[in-house]
């Protein structure tokens, strides 16, 4: 669905100074997996989603989506910034914020209202579609952000860091939110964050990255079960096992002397 | 009822002081006997005879059309061409040294030439303000334009807005407060480069009216013009106000929410 080859980031300095991001990464997603990225802080993850996005162009290598290179924002895709309260349009009623996307798709209107209450609904936020973004906690405006992503029925999700600037109480909420919409939707997802619990606990896949200039430092695979309970799930062996290895492969990638994974 | 008395008090607030200083002229001015300062009740009862006798259509409409015509005029070409200067980076650094020269030439010398150009007409009172007007509008659209938060252009890039609805949708209305802070300035420049563009070469109008009164030496006439223009501009800036806070009303919820207030009551 989602495939990352030998992808390169250089920022050119002029004047001589350049500074590499990324180095050459390559990974692919599944249709209907949920992936986290996880490196070390500064290790050049928003780089990464914004070249996979369309964002910003590579260097070197490509991105495909479900074949497609991807050169500029790409139809099927759709992300979820971090930073909530300048991502939604505070001019907007929060209706109107989830509505937009699906206008400029040109879906008939009748079909923009159901998919807006609906998905309004499926973070349970039902009752302040005609309030204004700012009018919300900070943990409501990210569903409002997730609503607004998934009525635009992406095939990739793309989310960077999208619950870090949240409180634990409503980020473990909107984890769990999270991961009930990727189950009932088979939506694609790719999730950074420098969170080694929240990846091990949402995704079926962790990519562990290096230091800048970035590689794929580990690929591993997340066998808890499909049902995930915050506080059973973390109390699993398997759960503490793979928290500690990934934790160690981020020490190991941070003193630079980690083994680079291929696959 | 409480909201009713509150109401009541901020009347009463803005109020206060126009009135204690229009009953300090009033008492300290009567039985005057200077010539240029006549006493308020001269002037008041002036007022009424001057300007409603005709010269609300012949004198004061034709200023408050020039204003109208001018100021639409610089909003206009100070906001497009604001957007097109702030959405490219090469484009304003070319054009912005330009700018900054223009904004800093004093517009009423702007007149005498443009009585060259445009001759004593309407049309040069308008070039007038249009001249003076457009400089705070075109550089705070520009400013505006240019801060458009880069997490909202890229939400926008995602979304694969069109240009025409990221223009509506997003560059314009993130960039609406600047726009209206220069709107705002341009508001009170207009007004007094109408008054001056009158006072130069007239034959109608508020500030041509006005100067003839003082070279007539009717001097309870000059100051009821004065006093004339001080309400104009006070209501023109009140109306502006409303529309402002209307336009603006989420940047206004914005900062009541940031300071900790309850945004939800407006």
């Amino acid at each position: 669905m989602l495939d990352v080859r030998g992808l390169r980031k250089v920022y050119g300095g002029e004047g001589g100074r350049s500074v590499e991001a990324l180095r050459d990464l390559t990974f692919t997603l599944q249709e209907g997996e949920l992936a986290c990225l996880v490196g070390p802080s500064g290790c050049g993850k928003t780089t990464l989603l914004k070249c996979v996005s369309g964002l910003l162009a590579p260097t070197a290598g490509e991105v495909r989506l479900a074949g497609e290179p991807v050169h500029e924002p790409p139809e099927g895709m759709a992300m979820v910034f971090q930073e909530y309260g300048r991502s939604l349009f505070p001019w907007m009623t929060n209706a109107q914020n989830v509505e937009l996307p699906l206008k400029e798709r040109n879906v008939p209107k009748e079909e923009r209202r159901l998919l807006v209450a609906e998905t309004l609904a499926s973070v349970g936020l039902e009752d302040v579609s005609s309030a204004y973004p700012w009018q919300l906690s900070g943990g409501m405006q990210q569903r409002v952000a997730i609503a607004r992503a998934v009525a635009y029925q992406p095939k990739v999700l793309l989310m960077d860091e999208p619950f870090a600037a949240v409180d634990a109480q409503t980020r473990a909420d909107l984890e769990d939110l999270l991961r009930g919409l990727w189950q009932r939707l088979g939506v694609t997802i790719l999730f950074v964050t420098h969170d080694i619990d929240e990846a091990v606990y949402l995704g079926g896949r962790v990519i562990v990255l290096t230091n800048a200039p970035t590689v794929v430092q580990d690929d591993v695979a997340v066998d808890l079960p499909d049902e995930r309970d915050q506080v059973s799930t973390r109390a699993l062996p398997l759960f503490t096992e793979l928290r500690s290895r990934i934790y160690e492969e981020i020490q190991r990638a941070k003193s630079g002397d980690g083994r680079v994974y291929s696959p | 009822m409480t909201r009713m008395l509150s109401l009541l008090r901020q009347v009463f607030v803005v109020l206060a002081l126009p009135v204690v200083l229009l009953a300090v002229w009033w008492v300290t001015s009567a039985g005057s006997e200077n010539f240029y300062l006549p006493p308020l009740s001269e002037i008041l009862t002036t007022f009424g005879e001057v300007w409603f006798s005709g010269r609300i259509v012949s004198d004061v409409l034709p200023s408050l059309l020039r204003l109208a015509a001018g100021y639409t005029l610089a909003a206009l070409v100070g906001v497009g061409l604001g957007i097109a200067v702030g959405s490219s980076k090469a484009l304003r650094e070319t054009v912005e040294p330009v700018l900054e020269f223009g904004r800093a030439i004093p517009p009423p010398v702007l007149v005498p030439v443009l009585m060259l150009i445009a001759g004593h007409g309407n049309s040069m009172k308008i070039l007038v303000i249009l001249s003076g007007c457009i400089w705070p509008i075109l550089l705070n659209t520009v400013e505006g334009v240019r801060a458009v938060d880069e997490v909202l252009v890229d939400t926008g890039r995602t979304f694969r807005m069109r240009a025409r609805s990221r223009l509506h949708h997003l560059v314009l209305p993130a960039a609406s407060p600047q726009i209206f802070a220069g709107l705002r300035q341009a508001l009170s420049l207009g007004i007094i480069l109408m008054v001056i563009s009158e006072m130069f070469a007239a034959s109608s109008g508020l500030g041509f009216t006005i100067v003839q009164f003082q070279r007539g030496f009717a001097i309870p006439e000059m100051w009821s013009g004065i006093i004339l223009l001080g309400i104009i501009g006070f209501g023109l800036s009140l109306l502006f106000r409303l529309v402002e806070s209307r336009a603006l009303r989420w940047y206004e919820g914005i900062r009541l929410a940031e300071r900790g207030g309850s945004p939800s009551k407006t």
